[in-house]
Formats: structure tokens, C-alpha cells, sequence
């Protein structure tokens, strides 16, 4: 596992050196285990998120890096030097804390000075520095107010500031958004990783939402019970899951247990008792055990929807037969952009099928309580062994 | 004519007032009677003669009485300093760390709240006098070290109480925080955690205070001849019969509590303007 993922680090760009190195970490407290064996490389520039649900490990990870947390064991290199028994102060990170910390009894500039002052920076660069963190954040004209009178965001821009201002080689962000409201939270989404561009430096974020780390992060890590589950861009996850963990953590996702009943170099076919008498055939190998159980996993938005007819609709590059089902519409969301479609299948199960409003009579072609075809094409399912 | 009465508006029923008029002459009367006799032409407590501020000249020349105020005013002064930082020191330590036995730490120095007073008195003379014998021919204001040992003792507790309370609201992240930014645990204390305290020291500093110069029963059993406070001096005044020169002290004496009670407030509401 190690092994793996320095390759795929390496591979991105083998000349540069990871700036952030975890070796073999882990993190336990009496038997209960934090973090397990995490072994992670993050290049230079990266914006990286450590994705995960709570207690996953990812806040305890991104803590042990900053020096919050002693390691159990295994070796944290920080721009290749080894930060044993270095200090929080004496690393070369700086966090924005979930609750973003501004010191309450201290204006905007002198939170923002406050690392400067501790490093004895003499006080006509300090001022200099601390002016052009907080017009980086665009706080500029509130240097003197206190924390008390400035919104969420204001603060968080404060927090940022104070970290940046340090000019520290990697950016932590704990859950850097969610204490925001939803029309915020997604403008900071696309200013944070503006800023991210414009200062240049390698940003690492804890995020449990997987829209944020989608929409942010250039590379991402989905831990699970202190492991890391899979490591890859936004699209790598969603499109090319390598776990039912995976595939049902990132976006939301139908899956059907089922037995391979066969494995060609160029087409699998599953049996899942959930879409009898129909299989699923995809066009490639899946190279497992035959009759061995699997998963089959199929996003929303790659199911289609058919009015009812007697026979199943023909599914290009399809054997006739496979890749359909049918069943009867039980319920419709109507989110304005897209329409879910909760549709119960004959044998009984519910899954869910979104359809892109793209006129504006669309969500009028199908209602509830109207029996339907599904189907889909042989590149869409993703065919799981674990 | 009358305004229908909102559901919670108390104090607009006639009841309510009736009471709270009751509440308040129990409390204030024997203050105001004391404060006005203080300048009564007489020298009996009980038939108004005329005014005079004859018994505070009386007061200012009375030289035991003022050595009583200096020595009240020094050992409350000792007592207030070493209270705070043994009980901020003890408020930090139970905040922060997690040991066996915390609860029965924490049981153990909220005792001397609930110890009658008069059994620390007695436990103090018992413990000056045969454990730990105070030398009694010190200089000044060494000699006063036992009372304000005494007093320490049931003082650092309501400070501890007071701090621990204001700690609980603490966010640990502004540490780690400060940490992080570069100050060692020493800078991340000073800067941080301190000012976050500041509120609740000022506020155990002056219980404290108060709480040591009026306090009497502990000290009667902790005095000795040489070593006389304010409280236990106005008791053997009494003793002799109650004269306006006793009001006259009592009223001094509420006067500095008032004054210190509003110095506190103002540094509260400034603390929390900050």
C-alpha cells in the first residue's frame, strides 16, 4: 500500500519532491486506534483533502502534522526533515482552526501580527506584512475592529490571514467551511482555492464533505477507520471507486450484490438477484473469481428512464436483456435543476434516478405511480470486489 | 385606564411590590440607622440629639483602632494576592489535566466553603498554637502571617470556583492556536489564556478581599494581642456598649466595601469591552 501510493505521488511529477511525507503513521489512544498505518506523500502546490466521515482519523492526521498530537508511531517529514520531537512553534505549517480561534481580546491587525510578534519581526515589516495578509483576504479596511463585530466569514478571513502572514510552506484547514451558510460556503469554495493559486503554496484540507473536497482539492484522500481508503483526483473517485466504501462515501450511488457469473478479457457478466431476470454486463474484464461475489455499483445520473412497453428498451452495445430493469415510480424530487426519481424495481428494491431538467416541461414526462424501464449502458456500472 | 399586565410583568402586581418594599427595609433600615447615628450628637444609640461628625474625628485619632484598620487592610491585601494564585493555579491545573483522584481534589478544596467557621477557627488556633507554633514576637507584618495563612485558606477556594467557571468556557483551539502561530506554553499562557481568566480574576481578587477584611470568626481564634483586625477590635468596642464611634467605624468600613465593589464593575464591564 505504501509502496502504491508514493508511485502515483511520484508519477504526477517524479522530479519534485514530496514537501509533506507520512511514513507508517499511527495514532492510538489505550486500544483505541486514531490513525493506522497512513503512509501519504503531498507535492509542493498541491491542494489536497483528507475526506472522510467523523472519527475517520483525517482531523487526528492533519493534527499530528501541525505538532498537536504525538504520532504513536511512524516518521512525519516536513519538506524531507524528519519533525520527531519538533514543536507546534517550530514547524513550518500553520492552521485555520475549525472554530477559526481569533483571539477575542485582540483587534484584526494584532491577531494577525500576533505570530510576527512572537518571531520578533521588527515592528515597520511586521505592520507591512500584516497589511498584505489582510488585503489578501480583503479585510484590509478592517484592521482595527475586534473580532466581536465581524461576521463568520470575516472571522475566518481573519484566521486565514494569521496563518498565511507566517508565509508557512503548507496551509492546514480543519473543516474550513462548515460553519458557513450554504450560499457562503460556495463562494468561499472558489475563493479559497483563488487564494490558494495566488500565494502558491500547498494547502491540505479536513473536509467530511465530499462536494467541497470534489470542487477544491487537485488530489484527494477518502479515509476510513484511520485508514486511507483510496487516494486520487476528484473524478478518480467518483468515476473509478475502488470500494462499496468509496463508492457510496463520494456522491450517492445504487448498488446491487451479485455473482460474476462470467469474466472474458472484454466482457463481464454479474447475475444480482435484485435485477432478475435481467444482468449487468460490462465491457470489460473484471478480473475475479468466477461465481465469486461482487458489488455493482451505478450512479443516478447514468440511469435512464423509458416509458412503459412490453419489451425492455434496447441498450446500445448491449446483449439484449442486460443492463435494464423494471419498476414503478414511488416518489419525485423536484430540485429545480435535476429531478430524483425513487423508483421500486420488481423484486422489490428502491433506487434512485436523477434526470437533468433541461427544458422546462421536462419534469411533467414522468409521475408517480407510472411503471417505467430503467436502463443503462455497459460503461456505466463499476463492477466492486471488496 | 390601568394597562393590561403582560404575562411576566411581576413587578406590576401590588403583591410583588408589597414584598419587594418588605425585602427591601429588612435589608437597608439597619444600615441607614447605623450610617445616620454615626453622626448623632449623643452618646447613646437611641434619641437623635443633633449632627456632629465628632466620632469620625474620634476614629482618626483613636490609635488602636486605626492599627486594627492597617492590619485588616495589610492582611487582606497578603491574603487577596496569594489567594489568586493558588486558586487560579488550582482552577488551571483541574482544567487542564486529568489525574486519579481529580474529584477528590476538587471535593478537598471546596471544604473550606463548607467547614462552619467556627471549626476552622478552632482548628486554626489548634493548628498555630500546637502544630505548627507561628512565633508571636515577629516584626510587622510577619507577625500577621497566621491570620493571612488562615484567611488564604478559605479564600483560594471561592477564587478557584470562580476561575474554573470562566475556564469552562474556554476555547482550547485559541491555544493550540497560539501554539501554532509560534509561542512556546509559557507565551501561549500569557497571551492567550491569562487574558481569557482576566474577568474572573478580578472578580475572585475582590471576594477575596471582602471576604478576608470583614471576615471575624476565624480570625478572633488566629489573633493575638498584638495582632487585632478591624472586625475583632468593633467587637470589643461592643463589648463596652455600642457607641456612635462604633457606627462611625462600621460606616467607614461599608463605605470601602462600596467603593471596591464599583472599582470591580468597572473593570468587569472593561474587561468585557476588551
Amino acid at each position: 500500500m505504501d509502496q502504491a501510493i508514493a508511485e502515483v505521488a511520484k508519477a504526477a511529477n517524479p522530479t519534485v519532491k514530496p514537501i509533506i511525507s507520512f511514513r507508517n503513521i499511527s495514532k492510538r489512544w489505550g486500544s483505541a486506534v486514531g490513525v493506522d498505518n497512513v503512509s501519504l506523500d503531498i507535492m509542493p502546490g498541491e491542494f489536497f483533502a483528507l475526506l472522510g466521515p467523523s472519527g475517520c482519523g483525517k482531523t487526528t492526521l492533519l493534527r499530528m502534522l501541525a505538532g498537536l498530537e504525538v504520532p504513536t508511531e511512524g516518521h512525519i517529514f516536513i519538506d524531507g526533515q524528519d519533525m520527531g520531537d519538533i514543536p507546534p512553534n517550530r514547524r513550518a505549517v500553520n492552521m485555520v482552526f475549525q472554530s477559526y480561534a481569533v483571539f477575542p481580546h485582540m483587534s484584526v491587525a494584532d491577531n494577525v501580527a500576533y505570530g510576527l510578534k512572537i518571531d520578533g519581526v521588527p515592528q515597520p515589516e511586521r505592520d507591512r506584512r500584516v497589511q498584505e495578509a489582510l488585503d489578501l483576504v480583503q479585510l484590509g479596511h478592517l484592521a482595527a475592529r475586534m473580532p466581536d463585530q465581524l461576521s463568520g466569514g470575516q472571522r475566518q478571513r481573519v484566521a486565514l490571514s494569521r496563518a498565511l502572514v507566517k508565509k508557512p510552506k503548507v496551509l492546514l484547514l480543519d473543516e474550513p467551511l462548515s460553519a458557513l451558510d450554504a450560499k457562503l460556503r460556495e463562494a468561499m469554495r472558489f475563493e479559497l482555492s483563488q487564494l490558494q493559486q495566488k500565494v502558491g503554496i500547498t494547502f491540505i484540507m479536513v473536509t467530511h464533505d465530499q462536494t467541497e473536497a470534489l470542487a477544491i482539492a487537485c488530489r484527494v484522500a477518502v479515509m476510513n477507520k484511520g485508514s486511507i481508503a483510496q487516494l486520487g483526483t476528484p473524478s478518480d473517485l467518483y468515476e473509478f471507486p475502488s470500494s462499496r466504501f468509496v463508492a457510496d462515501f463520494i456522491g450517492s450511488v445504487n448498488m446491487f450484490e451479485g455473482k460474476l457469473i462470467d469474466d472474458e478479457p472484454d466482457e463481464a457478466i454479474v447475475a444480482c438477484p435484485e435485477l432478475d431476470p435481467y444482468r449487468v454486463q460490462v465491457p470489460h474484464a473484471v478480473l475475479g473469481q468466477e461465481m465469486s461475489s461482487v458489488w455493482v455499483a451505478i450512479r443516478p445520473e447514468k440511469m435512464n428512464l423509458h416509458k412503459d412497453s412490453d419489451a425492455p428498451p434496447s441498450v446500445p452495445e448491449s446483449p439484449a436483456a442486460h443492463n435494464v430493469a423494471k419498476g414503478e415510480i414511488k416518489d419525485v424530487s423536484y430540485l429545480g435543476d435535476i429531478s430524483i426519481y425513487h423508483v421500486l424495481l420488481a423484486n422489490g428494491r428502491l433506487i434512485r434516478i436523477s434526470r437533468p431538467n433541461r427544458s422546462r416541461f421536462d419534469q411533467d414526462n414522468f409521475s408517480v405511480g407510472e411503471k417505467v424501464w430503467v436502463s443503462w449502458v455497459g460503461s456505466s456500472p463499476v463492477v466492486l470486489q471488496s | 385606564m390601568a394597562q393590561k399586565r403582560a404575562p411576566l410583568e411581576y413587578n406590576r402586581m401590588w403583591q410583588m411590590r408589597l414584598w419587594l418594599l418588605a425585602v427591601f427595609f429588612f435589608l437597608y433600615a439597619p444600615l441607614v440607622a447605623l450610617i445616620a447615628f454615626s453622626f448623632n450628637d449623643s452618646k447613646r444609640n437611641t434619641v437623635w440629639r443633633g449632627f456632629t461628625l465628632n466620632y469620625y474625628q474620634q476614629l482618626f485619632t483613636d490609635q488602636a483602632l486605626l492599627i486594627a484598620f492597617a492590619n485588616s487592610l495589610t492582611i487582606a491585601l497578603m491574603a487577596t494576592v496569594i489567594s489568586l494564585v493558588i486558586g487560579a493555579l488550582a482552577a488551571v491545573l483541574l482544567w487542564r489535566y486529568r489525574f486519579v483522584g481529580k474529584v477528590a481534589v476538587e471535593g478537598a478544596f471546596t471544604l473550606p466553603i463548607v467547614v462552619p467557621e467556627i471549626c476552622m477557627g478552632v482548628a486554626m488556633l489548634l493548628f498555630f498554637t500546637r502544630v505548627v507554633p507561628w512565633p508571636n514576637n515577629l516584626i510587622w507584618p510577619l507577625s500577621l502571617g497566621s491570620i493571612t495563612i488562615a484567611h488564604v485558606s478559605f479564600c483560594f477556594p471561592f477564587v478557584a470556583l470562580v476561575v474554573g467557571a470562566r475556564l469552562a468556557s474556554f476555547n482550547k483551539e485559541q491555544e493550540e492556536a497560539a501554539r501554532d502561530l509560534g509561542a512556546n506554553d509559557w507565551q501561549a499562557f500569557r497571551d492567550v489564556l491569562l487574558p481569557h481568566m482576566r474577568p474572573a480574576l478580578i472578580a475572585g481578587g475582590l471576594l477575596a478581599f471582602t471576604l478576608s477584611l470583614d471576615d471575624f470568626v476565624i480570625t478572633f481564634f488566629t489573633s493575638g494581642p498584638d495582632t487585632i483586625t478591624f472586625p475583632v477590635k468593633v467587637y470589643s468596642m461592643l463589648r463596652f456598649s455600642v457607641t456612635p464611634e462604633v457606627n462611625a467605624a462600621s460606616t467607614m468600613l461599608i463605605l470601602l466595601t462600596i467603593v471596591l465593589m464599583i472599582i470591580m464593575m468597572v473593570m468587569q464591564s472593561r474587561a468585557q469591552k476588551k
